[in-house]
């Protein structure tokens, strides 16, 4: 009775952590794709697709700040493999870079929130905070598998 | 038995003389070989040779490895293959340790025919495969850049590849299978710029060679260019199909195109990551004009499903 109350809370303590890891993984990729999402309006933007909306922009930034500060948590020891992944094992392999490029995107947000008043300067600021997207994945970002 | 051992020893013989006629750099030269040969007015220029060094993409497997500067070209990158390890090798115009001795016929022969000057085949990782259509004056003038860049000492060790693929002289029966040697022919009935397209795509970009799936001998397959397959380094990871078949560009207009050659924003707003992020990059320097040509080629591609 015992015995197979132990094998049951064992087998628990298997399958959770897994759990817990591919949750990682999903949550990660479903932010990176809520990234990509706030890009469209503001991307649009910049290619005379759609009108300049100061509100959508500021929107997308407010976007981009958030996932930057919830993004680091998501990328815990453990978790380069357990679900399917473009997470390169360069990310682990140098923390500390990513991490730093992950504040940079946040704060290159934060920084265009303050100085985007007009579409004159929405045109000036929002490309560089568009360029942490390249700079991060040319390193970090692997192939489709 | 001594008739027996005698005729088996002829065979090896003649086998071993066979595969060094037929490996010959000079052989293939003389049957697929183009003349290296510049016009008599012609004057080489470095600053229309650094279009076809970002167009080829140089920088991004021979720059040193240690630095982020482009225009170091010491090399020591190591690509990872199925055949083995192949170690980048230097390119800066160091006179012992580069191409800095080298004469322009020696570099028109690598790049195009893949020999070396000391008569050695170059290894195919170095894709002369598509190099090879480049034009001969196009290769003076992107010479004349590279000969103008920074002197970067130190040799890099050999490759480490695996049994056969590490006999070079091997890859002389490769070429026989798999470098035609031909001029990219000029399609009359397209235009300017299609033509423009065509050279960059199959010449300097060498996009076929990472888009397009490969035989076992690692071989383009003619039919099935262009339709992705898997990364050169034989991992998992795979290559975007470039054809305009559902599941490749058919979705992407030549604005779309344009827009990610320049800036990595697919029309999703996804951003291009691992090599491409680097070839986007080399993309940026080149002209405007440049990038709807690539665009305009790849979109008159026949569509093909994504290879597996």
């Amino acid at each position: 009775m015992f015995f197979r109350l132990f094998c049951l809370v064992s087998a628990l303590f298997l399958v959770v952590p897994v759990d817990a890891q591919t949750d990682v993984i999903g949550q990660r990729k479903a932010l990176m794709k809520a990234v990509g999402g706030a890009t469209r309006d503001p991307g649009q933007m910049l290619r005379g697709q759609q009108p300049f909306d100061l509100a959508k922009v500021k929107a997308s930034l407010d976007a981009y700040a958030d996932s930057a500060a919830k993004m680091s948590a998501l990328y815990p020891a453990g978790s380069e493999t357990g679900g399917e992944t473009q997470a390169s094992p360069m990310i682990w392999q140098n923390k500390a870079d990513f991490e730093a490029r992950l504040a940079k995107f946040g704060s290159d947000a934060k920084t265009a929130l303050a100085a985007i008043t007009d579409e004159a300067s929405f045109k000036t600021e929002f490309p560089t905070v568009m360029k942490n997207c390249g700079g991060c994945h040319e390193t970090y970002r692997a192939e489709k598998k | 038995m001594r008739r027996f051992l005698l005729i088996l020893l002829s065979a090896v013989f003649l086998g071993g003389v066979g595969f060094w006629f037929l490996t010959s750099p000079t052989l293939f030269h003389f049957v697929r070989g183009r003349s290296v040969t510049l016009p008599d007015a012609f004057q080489a220029d470095a600053a229309r040779g650094e279009r076809l060094f970002w167009a080829g993409g140089c920088a991004s497997c021979h720059k040193s490895e240690a630095s982020e500067n482009k225009v170091l070209l010491g090399g020591g990158h190591e690509l990872k293959t199925p055949f083995g390890i192949f170690v980048v090798p230097n390119i800066s115009a160091h006179p012992r340790d580069g191409i800095g001795g080298w004469r322009f016929e020696d570099f028109a022969l690598a790049i195009r025919e893949g020999v070396l000057p000391d008569g050695q085949h170059a290894f195919p990782a170095f894709p002369y495969t598509a190099y090879q259509r480049m034009s001969v004056t196009d290769l003076a003038d992107l010479f004349a850049f590279l000969k103008i860049l920074p002197a970067v000492e130190g040799r890099q060790p050999p490759h480490a590849l695996a049994f056969p693929f590490n006999i070079r002289r091997g890859v002389g029966l490769w070429k026989w299978l798999y470098l035609d040697g031909a001029e990219l022919a000029a399609d009359s009935s397209q235009s300017a710029l299609w033509n423009q397209g065509a050279y960059l795509v199959n010449g300097a970009g060498h996009c076929a060679e990472c888009h397009s799936p490969r035989t076992v001998l690692g071989g383009l397959m003619p039919d099935k260019r262009f339709a992705g397959g898997r990364m050169p380094d034989g991992g998992e990871g795979r290559v975007p199909n470039l054809t305009p078949h559902q599941d490749g560009l058919g979705s992407w207009s030549l604005e779309d195109i344009e827009e990610f050659l320049k800036t990595g924003f697919t029309p999703s707003f996804d951003s291009a990551g691992g090599s491409m992020a680097e070839v986007i990059k080399n993309m940026g320097h080149l002209r405007e004009d440049d990038r709807k040509a690539i665009a305009l080629y790849l979109k008159s591609l026949k569509p093909l499903p994504k290879a597996p």
